[in-house]
Parts: C-alpha cells; sequence; structure tokens
C-alpha cells in the first residue's frame, strides 16, 4: 500500500491492521512519534492525518491510505520551528522530552483549529496527553504563548 | 562557618587529586585514585586533562557522566565545567563518556548514612566519609538520590578551572606571554595582543605539561552561568521530536525483539506452547530468556503480537498472591522482633501517652510504578570484538558487569553507549530488560538486537515503590503537641534492589525505611520513631524520592491530626516547634507565599506539608476546593532549600514535576497483586495526573544553606501529606491511606 508521509509517498507491505505508529517507526524509520502505552492512553504517537491530530496507535495501516499524515518532523525543523515548536523551546517545556513530540502535535493541531483557546479548550484538548514528567504548567504556557503569536501573525 | 570550611576544603582535595592521574578523594579509606579513563585510548595530539574535559582537534568534548533521566543533569554537568573553563555548552560537545570508577558518585555516599543532614559532628562527617570510600571501592558511577549537583559543583567547576590553567601555561610556553597577561574566552586564550589561541590548538602541548592544580576557584559574583537561566543542550531536539532515545535506536541488520516473562516477578517459565506464534509474519526466532521467552522479528509490533501469540505456563511466587497477605505481612511487623532501629527517643513517649487521652491512626501506602514515558528497551550487539550496549542506566557500571557475566566477557570488554532517557523516577536503576536483551543477542552473535518491553511487560515487571504502613499514638496537653510514638513497617528497598545487582545490602539499619520520618525538625517533648522491617513482600526498587515518598505522608499527616488535636494552628504550630533553622525558613516562607491565614471562601481548604529529604527541607502549602463534583486542586506552593539554584529555569521546572508526580500517585496511583501478579496493565488504570487536574504551583528555592543540594525528589513527598491535610480542612475527612480516590471523588 501506499502512505504518504510529510508530503513524500511510500510504498509499504505491511499487514492492513499494523498500527500506523509501528508503520511509521519501524518500516520507515521515522521516529519522532513515539510509543508510549498502544493503547491510546498517552498521546506519545499524535501525528495529524489531514491536518487533524490523530493517535497513531489507533489508526490501522490500511486506514491511512489516502490521507496526508503529518508527523512532528514534517511540522518544523530545528533549523525552522514551527510557532508551537519556538514556544516549546522558549518556555523550555521538556524534561526528558519523550511527551513532548505528541504534545507539540496536539497544540498544533489545537491552534489550528482554535487560534485563540480558552483555559478550558487547553484543559479538553491537551488532558489526554500524558506527561509523566508533569511539565503540564509549562506546556499551559507555551500553547498561550503559540497563540498570543498566531493572533499577531 | 565551619561548616562552610571543612566542605571547601575537603572538595577542593576532590578536585586537585582530580587531575594527578585520575580521582583521589580525600577519604583515608582509599588511598589509591582510579585511573582516568580518558588516557587509556588517547590518540596523538589529544589531551585529556581531567576525567571530565577532552580536547582534540575536533574541539572541546566535557564529559557528563550521569545519567539524564529528563532532569537536565546533562546540561547542567557541562555548565559547570564551561563557567571556569570558558567556554559556550552550546557550542562544544558534550557526551556521557564511557563508564568508569572514576566517576564514582562522592555525594550519594553522604546521605547513605545516619545522620541528620545538618549533623556535621565528627561522627557524622567520619560516617559519611567512610561511606564514600565504601561507593568508591564499589566504583559505583550512579545517577540518584538527588545527588548530582552536589557530586558535580565542586569538582566540575575544578575540572573546567585546571584545564583553563593548564592550557594557559601552554599558551604561555608557546607565546612567550606570562600566564598572568593571558586570558581565557570562547574556547581560545587571548593574548595582549589580541590574538585568539583556540584550546584545540594548544592541546598536544597542554597534554605534556604537569597539570595546573593549584587553582582557586571563581568568585560567584563573576560567574555567567550558575544561577542564571540557561537553555538546556536539548531543548530543541526534545521540542522538535529529533533526540534519539534508546528506543529510536537502528542499526543495520538490527532485529526487534520483545519479552514475555512470568507475570509473578521472580518466578519460573514453567513451559510454553509457540505453534500459533512461529508461523506468523516475520517472526525470526523464539527463545527460552531467563524467566520466560524472547520473540525476534523485523519489526516491534509483530514481535510483540507473537509473543502474545504464545501459550505460557507460569511457576508460582514467593510472596503473598493477594494483597490481604501484603497487608498482613506488614500489620504482623510492629513487634520487637522487626525492629529495624529505634531513630529517635526523645522524653518519655509511654509514660507521655499513660492516662493521657490518646490518638491513634493507621496510615497506608501502596505499591506504585514507576511507568516513564518510554518503556525500557536496550540493544545489545556481540562480536568476537566484545559487546556493545545501548540503554539508558543511572548504574551503568554494573549493567557493565551484568552483561559481562552474561555472555562472559570481562567488564571492560562491554561498552556501554548510555542513552538520554524518556524519564526514569528511579525505574532505569534496574537492568533485567539489559540481561535478557544480552541473552538473545548472545544467540545472535553479530547481530545488533533491539529489545523493547510493551507497556504491559513494562508494568508487569516494574519493581514498585515499597508498600508501606503507619502506626501511630500521640496526645496532646495545653493547646500543644506533647507525645508522638511514630511507627513504620516497610520492606528494605535496598535489601530488595542490591541483590538483582549481585551486591550486597551493607549491614545495620536502613535509612530509607524511616526515612522523610525520622528527621522531623521539631522540638517534642516526647518523640519517638521506630522503623519496622517486613521481609517476604514483592520486589521493590527506589521510586522517586523512595522512603520518604511513603514516610512524608505518614509522618506528616498524623503531625496534623495532633496539631489540630492541640487546637492549634497547623502552619504556626509547626514553626513554633520547628528547632532547625533552615526547615523554618521553608516553613516561613511557604506561609508568606500562601498568605496563609487569609479566607479562603466557603467550601475552601488549605493544608500545609512539611518533608526533608536528600537534605533538602522543602514545605509545600496546597489550596484546595470541594465541589458538588468532588475536590479541585486550585494552588500549590512550594519553598525548598537547596543552598543555592544552579539554573532557575530548570530548577523551576524540577518542581513543579516533582509536585505533579506527588499529587498525582497520591490522587490515583497503585500497583496491587492478584494471583501474584501486578493488576494494572497500562496508563488506563495507573495514570496519575493529566493536564486537567494539575493546579498552579507556585515555586521559591532558597539559598540559605552552605550545602549545595539536588532537587529532582525533594518536592515529592510533601505534596501527598499537604493535600491530605488540606482535603481535611475543606472537609473534615481525614486520609489515611493512598490512593486518595478510594476515599473521595476528584474532579
Ligand atoms: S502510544 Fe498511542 S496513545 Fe500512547
Ligand atoms: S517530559 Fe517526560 S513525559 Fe513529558
Amino acid at each position: 500500500m501506499q502512505i504518504k508521509v510529510n508530503g513524500t509517498s511510500y510504498d509499504v507491505d505491511v499487514e492492513e491492521d499494523m498500527p500506523l505508529l509501528w508503520v511509521l517507526r519501524d518500516e520507515l524509520d521515522i521516529k519522532g512519534v513515539k510509543y508510549g502505552c498502544g493503547v491510546a492512553q498517552c498521546g506519545a504517537c499524535t501525528v495529524h492525518i489531514d491536518g487533524v491530530a490523530m493517535r497513531s496507535c489507533q489508526v490501522p495501516a490500511a486506514d491511512a491510505v489516502g490521507v496526508e499524515v503529518t508527523t512532528i518532523e514534517g511540522l518544523g525543523t530545528p533549523g525552522a520551528l514551527h510557532i508551537v515548536q519556538q514556544a516549546w523551546v522558549d518556555h523550555q517545556v521538556a524534561q526528558c522530552g519523550y511527551c513532548q513530540s505528541g504534545q507539540v502535535m496536539q497544540a498544533a493541531s489545537l491552534l489550528a483549529e482554535n487560534p485563540n483557546p480558552t483555559d478550558q479548550d487547553i484543559d479538553d484538548a491537551m488532558s489526554g496527553n500524558l506527561c509523566r514528567c508533569g511539565t503540564y504548567p509549562r506546556i499551559r504556557e507555551a500553547v498561550k504563548s503559540a497563540a498570543a503569536k498566531l493572533q499577531e501573525a | 562557618m565551619g561548616k562552610i570550611k571543612t566542605y571547601t576544603r575537603r572538595a577542593f582535595l576532590v578536585g586537585s587529586a582530580a587531575v594527578i592521574g585520575g580521582v583521589a578523594f580525600g577519604f583515608y579509606m582509599v588511598k589509591k585514585p582510579h585511573a582516568n579513563p580518558l588516557l587509556k585510548d588517547l590518540k596523538d595530539g589529544e589531551a585529556a586533562l581531567t576525567p571530565w574535559v577532552k580536547i582534540d582537534a575536533e574541539g572541546v568534548t566535557l564529559i557528563a557522566p550521569h545519567a539524564d533521566i529528563g532532569q537536565g543533569v546533562r546540561s547542567m554537568q557541562a555548565m559547570l565545567i564551561a563557567e571556569e573553563l570558558d567556554v559556550d555548552p552550546l557550542a562544544v560537545n558534550v557526551s556521557p563518556g564511557d563508564p568508569a570508577p572514576a566517576y564514582y558518585n562522592t555525594a550519594l555516599a553522604t546521605e547513605a548514612v545516619p545522620f541528620m543532614s545538618t549533623d556535621d559532628s565528627f561522627a557524622a562527617e567520619t560516617m559519611r566519609d567512610v561511606m564514600g570510600g565504601v561507593i568508591k571501592l564499589m566504583g559505583a558511577q550512579v545517577t540518584g538520590g538527588s545527588s548530582a549537583v552536589p557530586d558535580s559543583f565542586d569538582k566540575l567547576r575544578l575540572a573546567g578551572a585546571v584545564a583553563r590553567e593548564t592550557l594557559k601555561k601552554a599558551a604561555s610556553q608557546q607565546s612567550g606571554v606570562p600566564v598572568s597577561a593571558l586570558k581565557t574566552e570562547g574556547g581560545a586564550v587571548m593574548l595582549p595582543d589580541g590574538t585568539r589561541v583556540p584550546y584545540e590548538d594548544l592541546a598536544a602541548a597542554a597534554a605534556k605539561l604537569e597539570p595546573v592544580t593549584d587553582v582557586p576557584l571563581r568568585d560567584p559574583n563573576e560567574w555567567r552561568y550558575i544561577g542564571k537561566p540557561q537553555q538546556r543542550l536539548d531543548i530543541v531536539a526534545k521540542s522538535t521530536g529529533t533526540l534519539t532515545y534508546g528506543i529510536d535506536l537502528e542499526f543495520d541488520g538490527m532485529v526487534h525483539a520483545t519479552v514475555k516473562l512470568n507475570p509473578r516477578q521472580g518466578g519460573e517459565l514453567i513451559s510454553y506452547d509457540a505453534s500459533a506464534a512461529e508461523g506468523m509474519r516475520g517472526v525470526k526466532k523464539i527463545m527460552r530468556v531467563t524467566g520466560g521467552v524472547a520473540v525476534v522479528a523485523d519489526n516491534t509490533w509483530r514481535a510483540i503480537q507473537a509473543a502474545n501469540a504464545i501459550d505460557y505456563k507460569w511457576g508460582p511466587v514467593s510472596y503473598p498472591s493477594e494483597m490481604e497477605g501484603h497487608w498482613d505481612l506488614l500489620a504482623g511487623s510492629f513487634n520487637d522482633d522487626h525492629i529495624d532501629n529505634v531513630w529517635r527517643e526523645e522524653g518519655d513517649v509511654e509514660a507521655a501517652l499513660s492516662g493521657a487521652d490518646v490518638v491513634e491512626a493507621e496510615y497506608r501506602a501502596p505499591y506504585v510504578a514507576h511507568a516513564p514515558l518510554e518503556p525500557i528497551s536496550a540493544t545489545v550487539l556481540v562480536t568476537d570484538d566484545g559487546v556493545d550496549v545501548w540503554t539508558a542506566s543511572q548504574l551503568p557500571r554494573f549493567v557493565q558487569a551484568n552483561v559481562a557475566g552474561i555472555v562472559g566477557v570481562e567488564p571492560d570488554q562491554v561498552r556501554l553507549h548510555n542513552q538520554y532517557a524518556g524519564g526514569s523516577f528511579g525505574h532505569r536503576l534496574e537492568d533485567e530488560h539489559v540481561k535478557r536483551a544480552a541473552e538473545v543477542a548472545m544467540a545472535m552473535r553479530g547481530t545488533p538486537v533491539k529489545l523493547t518491553y510493551s507497556r504491559e511487560e513494562d508494568f508487569a515487571h516494574d519493581f514498585p515503590r515499597q508498600i508501606s504502613m503507619g502506626r501511630m499514638r500521640g496526645a496532646v496537653k495545653d493547646g500543644r503537641v506533647d507525645a508522638y510514638d511514630l511507627g513504620i513497617a516497610s520492606p528494605s528497598v535496598q535489601a530488595s534492589q542490591l541483590p538483582r545487582q549481585n551486591q550486597v545490602a551493607p549491614p545495620g539499619a536502613d535509612r530509607q525505611i524511616a526515612a522523610g520520618a525520622w528527621n522531623l525538625p521539631y522540638a517534642l517533648p516526647n518523640f519517638r520513631m521506630t522503623g519496622y522491617r517486613t521481609d517476604g513482600l514483592a520486589p521493590v526498587s527506589s521510586w522517586r524520592s523512595v522512603g520518604a515518598s511513603t514516610n512524608g505522608f505518614f509522618a506528616d499527616c498524623f503531625l496534623d491530626e495532633l496539631i489540630i488535636a492541640a487546637g492549634a494552628d497547623p502552619l504556626e504550630e509547626r514553626i513554633r516547634m520547628c528547632q532547625e533553622p533552615l526547615a523554618r525558613a521553608v516553613l516561613e516562607a511557604v506561609g508568606e507565599m500562601s498568605n496563609w491565614g487569609s479566607d479562603l471562601g466557603p467550601a475552601r481548604g488549605r493544608g500545609v506539608a512539611f518533608v526533608e529529604s536528600f537534605g533538602v527541607p522543602v514545605a509545600e502549602v496546597v489550596e484546595v476546593t470541594n465541589t458538588p463534583d468532588g475536590i479541585r486542586i486550585d494552588k500549590v506552593y512550594v519553598a525548598a532549600e537547596v543552598g543555592r539554584v544552579i539554573d532557575p529555569v530548570n530548577f523551576d521546572n524540577l518542581v513543579k514535576g516533582g509536585v505533579v508526580f506527588g499529587l498525582g500517585h497520591a490522587m490515583n496511583c497503585e500497583i496491587t497483586y492478584s494471583d501474584g501478579m501486578a493488576e494494572q496493565q497500562n496508563f488506563y488504570d495507573h495514570e496519575a495526573m493529566r493536564l486537567h487536574q494539575c493546579p498552579e504551583i507556585i515555586v521559591r528555592g532558597l539559598e540559605n544553606s552552605d550545602q549545595i543540594r539536588g532537587i529532582g525528589e525533594p518536592p515529592v513527598p510533601p505534596a501527598a501529606p499537604a493535600l491530605a491535610n488540606a482535603i481535611f480542612a475543606a472537609t473534615g475527612k481525614r486520609l489515611r491511606e493512598m490512593p486518595f480516590n478510594k476515599h473521595i471523588d476528584f474532579v
């Protein structure tokens, strides 16, 4: 089957039910997307499918055909940070950092949909993403400052 | 002042000897320094001036041997070296280096002895030195016990200073300019005429010199990095998904493995039937490993699918299969046979209690899992040339020895490439997963094997935080606490943990059974604290803040009960009783920050708690609202005494994370065993705190002490008692068992 990730199409020969997470990580060597739980509990595997945040551990490979998959690598790069990533750097959100690809992808999707979220909107959108290190206060601040930057832009 | 002198002098001995062929600490127990590991394979033109600074044609490499498990220690270590060496930490290489005995942790030893952190008596200092010697003998390069900062603070600055002065000496010889006229900046020696001589160009000459060891450390007012907000070295990579963790490694020809081990911890595999798994796509090998079965495939998911398709027959466990049996063992330990130590005995508790109105309580704390977000993994390659191991470990030297034992080589033939970890909380003090990976790699010589635990396997095989029980009695008199008899029964974590590393637990009492409870800073007329040791429980391991994570809850909450019984104000009474100035200062600070005593309005309450762990006194005030849907945590104020805040941003982040960790697990986490197996399998039944429950957290670091301390663990223990005390204030309901959600709802 053909899967399009970050603008590039890849031919992959995998089971229809292999989760997109493992197609990305082990077949395509796209490692920004993380495995944390495999059961939609942590959000570490969050990617965008046609622009919307989805848990890639819950998307069977067959369902990833004919859509645009974006991983954190496609959102921005160290040399060209996405506005959300810049906010994550400015606020020094990460501790271990393992959850942060998912957090950034979730936040980017939230802001794309709702550029001026309330505290409640942020809580609702971000609570599916676990951070075992407890960086939540900085996640809130970073989302807000990214939102403010988007308003200016 | 006496303390400052001892500390500085000892630290200086540490540093100056660090240059003479390795590290020689000033401990009389151990005279012979460990070899400088960088000297061993230096090539021409390379200089290894100390074990922490390496300079070659490629540039300057700072060695940061403490494992970065998310706490930012790699950046912290680089900053300390850079402060004296005059390099930009973001512009040089920073590497964890190879594990070596020279990197053994001296600060950890200072907390392994049974003296108050504030006790600088001769006996205490002597014992600390002796324990330092023991840890050195083991060559224990440990990351843990919130010790990375105290271990590094003087040692690494001195390493930077010695390197700088030796480079200046080399520059002086080359240029004929006297050393006193030379300056250093941005990784170069500056001549008076403005010529810039990069360190790289001086490395070969410097290597031939006797290092300059008579170097004073810079005065704090000259610091450019320490105490100022720094950008973490890993922050851009961690914000862009470009940091490679152990679980992300890929090598040519690598295979993906997973294991399924007896979910009854430590039990055996009796038999298995792999017929359903053998023909599954991508499966390359199915083999028995210690305690279970490994599946090797061409993709992690396929390996996990196949492991789940195998039929296993598991052997029994040695600990009680059901929780009732665990609690019975603890309850049966409060007697003379099980006394590990009587830690405090002041006044006459029995006399004070007899005839008084005795307040009594029993407190409980469950097993909880570490569950860092990155599941554990290890990649191992066995060749004729030795063994390569890629994993994230807090005990790299033990990993080397354990892998060497399995493969049948010498420990120094095991090259350990320590990785950034996606969290740990103590999980990566264990290395069972590395041992299993080594078993598979040995059967597949020449092939790199990456072994990844599924989340479910990680939960099943976590060695959890100790389960624990407290039994207390107390009495009040004339509006004050008069007597406090505090008993705590718990397994010894080190007695469970060290044998897995082929180490024997040190003889004598285990301080962690009482940590956070025996060192209450209060002048109580009658106080006794007894630790009881319970054997026969499930295997346990160090969990962020270890003993204090449970003991702090017991000790502080029951004190709160007594203060309330006395009719006194919880904060004012703690301050009045407090006899340690550093502890009193954090209590006063948190009172001022939280505007203690002000009216919170209806259905609200605040609680205060104080716990000292790892030498760091921490006080927290929690404010809650009792809503119709349950308790909402509104705000948490934290004051912590660390001597010096090295990086205010990272400090703030770590304290907040510690509070979230302490609250989240106290609210809703436990590991329970049924049929000998952990019942919790994934985050849906052990999720701790999510963002919507996270309160606003206000942090203040105090710098009154002349002892510098780490902050990774100490914010954790006061969180649970402060929350329980706040819930009591808001609802009148006293919570004596974690997790609290067994007894009350949270929104
Ligand atoms: S791995 Fe997909 S939500 Fe956790
Ligand atoms: S930063 Fe470690 S899990 Fe979020």
